[in-house]
């Protein structure tokens, strides 16, 4: 690898072990400088969502009667048609799966999208004007993190009833609160600015300011952020659908996937653990992606361990 | 500390207002409360009598205002599901909640608090490995597939403990693990954390240079000081618990209060889940405040700031 690509601080260090540095050992290197493994498992995420009906064997929906509990291929009794075995009405997991990482994906990107608009137009105000309206907001926010969400999620499910809509509004009135605090605290930093004083006294109006002189400051940490917050929203959402009040049936969420499993543990195992362990993959690979983020754009942000 | 603790029980108290503010809000929402109560043999006088009896042509602030009466006395109208006062169905399955979060609690002690020692002091070893694979499985699979995950291979395959219901101590085991390794994760890293970070300080090396044992200065001086900053986590902890005994006795079957919310939302018994989140709500901030007042006590920065 080319010496000026060395990061900054180790730089004599990594040039004398990238001389030592042959083969394996050098990729080995490269692979840990890089998030690798979480890339590739985000990017399958990605790709099987976008391309699901390609990549899907059978029709997640159809139920077989005949070919219910199957096991998966390589087990007895298993076939090479359904290549992860299939669950309590003979649908084929591997399809269900598949389909699944499109509403996992889906109820991720609309919620982090609202949570990052709304989390961030309230904490650039809170921390812009200050003040009485600052203090009822970040109360406000506080309020918001001390509330079990499941519980309030039930009441709302039992007044509006189940749809994927009121999942996903439900987790974007939770998830803005996090990016609002700390959108705030950067702003309180970010107005102090010289360069912020100097717009100010030229002039400029205030969407101004936000947009060209405090918003470019705030991106790198809104990327960490949703990055980190990835793998919340699906754990939030797949135990919304296991408790039977997330996605509605018969639509292929994991988090179902798993509950529909759960009668048949003592048989048919593998209807729970394949949807839970795609979950687990994909929390753990945006986790990852998300520290190396952090690390990447902002080192001061690093915590230790 | 008297003003501290005067804003935290009016913080406390404007908590639960907001609380029976929704649930009211929502108990409106959800249509005309007599609706619940009609059924073939009711007549257009009843209907009327009804309106009057439960004060809907007063103005809606006097409404609340007679409904939050009522429900401070823990009056929150009959279970529609179990034909008798909603209060008096979530005291009988109090206890058994109760009995799994106290179990809980001394899992998440007991694992979080010896391992993150043992993995900041022994960093690098075996020891620090282990823990942070514990604390990585706890934050990134799902709760429910973890419980799952645990009576296959205890219940089903060794046959050890029972798969689910409660009994007798071996009953509590499984679910014990299950509503606490999410937090004991959260716990563990804290605790990892924070000590690395005492051990590194300047009181630290003083100590081990006037000649003080090794074990002396893990456990006197650096692991009281450690303990302030996870002493914040334990108001997440409870959190946690609250959503995590919704999951673990749907997990388990367990007869607590928990799966009573799921089988009120399944009934749709909107009155039996209105008694169980107030008694929640209240419940819970409750043990916040008191975390709050022992937080003080032990950090006489927060008290005194």
């Amino acid at each position: 690898m080319a010496v000026q690509d060395a990061p900054t601080g180790t730089g004599t260090l990594a040039r004398v072990s990238d001389l030592e540095a042959t083969g394996a050992r050098k990729y080995w290197r490269e692979f840990r400088r890089w998030p690798v493994l979480p890339g590739l498992v985000i990017a399958l995420l990605v790709f099987a969502a976008i391309f699901a009906p390609l990549l899907a064997p059978h029709d997640p929906e159809r139920s077989s009667l005949r070919d219910r509990h199957t096991p998966p291929m390589w087990m007895e009794g298993g076939s090479s048609k359904y290549v992860l075995g299939t669950d309590f009405v003979g649908s084929d997991i591997l399809s269900r799966l598949i389909y699944g990482a499109r509403i996992s994906l889906l109820v991720a990107a609309i919620v982090l999208a609202g949570g990052v608009i709304g989390g961030t137009a309230l904490g650039l105000v809170s921390g812009w004007y200050g003040g009485q309206l600052d203090e009822l907001l970040m109360r406000f926010v506080d309020f918001t993190f001390a509330i079990p969400f499941i519980l309030v999620a039930l009441v709302v499910i039992i007044v509006l009833g189940q749809s994927l809509v009121i999942i996903i509004l439900l987790l974007v009135i939770f998830s803005w609160n996090s990016f609002a605090r700390q959108v705030r605290a950067e702003t309180l930093s970010l107005k102090t600015e010289t360069y912020v004083d100097a717009a100010k006294i030229l002039g400029a109006p205030t969407t101004r300011i936000f947009l060209k002189h405090i918003f470019p400051g705030l991106v790198s940490t809104l990327m960490v952020m949703m990055s980190l917050r990835v793998g919340t929203l699906i754990l939030t959402e797949s135990t919304l659908s296991f408790l039977g009040v997330g996605v509605p049936p018969p639509t292929p969420a994991w988090g179902v996937m798993v509950a529909d499993g759960r009668q048949y543990v003592e048989t048919a195992w593998w209807e729970s653990l394949f949807p839970g362990l795609a979950i687990m993959m994909v929390v753990l690979a945006f986790n990852f992606f998300g520290d190396w983020l952090r690390d990447f754009l902002d080192p001061r942000l690093r915590q230790t361990g | 500390m008297a003003r501290f603790i005067a804003r935290r029980i009016v913080y406390t108290i404007a908590m639960i207002i907001a609380m029976t503010i929704f649930l009211f809000g929502m108990s409106r929402a959800a249509g005309d409360p007599r609706l619940l109560y009609l059924n073939e043999y009711t007549t257009e006088q009843d209907w009327e009598a009804w309106g009057k009896a439960m004060g809907l042509d007063r103005p809606l602030v006097v409404q609340y205002g007679s409904w939050a009466a009522k429900a401070a006395r823990g009056d929150l109208g009959p279970s529609m599901q179990h034909k008798k006062d909603s209060m008096a169905v979530v005291y009988d399955r109090l206890g058994a909640t109760l009995m799994l979060a106290l179990t809980g609690t001394l899992f998440v002690m007991f694992m979080s608090i010896p391992l993150g020692v043992l993995s900041a002091v022994k960093r690098g070893t075996v020891w620090d490995y282990l823990g942070r694979t514990i604390a990585l499985l706890g934050q990134t699979a799902p709760q429910f597939w973890l419980g799952i995950m645990l009576i296959i291979v205890f219940a089903v395959w060794l046959g050890w403990l029972p798969t689910f219901g409660r009994g007798g101590w071996n009953h509590y085991i499984l679910p014990t693990i299950t509503i606490g390794w999410l937090s004991a994760a959260g716990l563990l890293r804290l605790v990892r954390a924070s000590m690395l970070e005492v051990m590194d300080s300047e009181y630290i090396r003083l100590a081990r240079a006037k000649g003080v044992g090794s074990r002396m200065v893990i456990w006197k001086h650096a692991f009281k000081n450690a303990l302030i900053a996870p002493l914040t986590y334990s108001g997440l902890i409870i959190a946690g618990f609250v959503d995590g005994s919704v999951v673990t006795e749907t997990v388990f079957a367990w007869p607590g209060v928990g799966r009573l919310g799921i089988e009120a939302v399944n009934a749709n018994d909107f009155p039996l889940i209105t008694a169980i989140i107030t008694l929640v709500t209240i419940l819970y901030v409750g043990m916040a405040l008191l975390v709050d007042v022992l937080y003080a006590i032990v950090d006489p920065r927060i008290r005194l700031g």
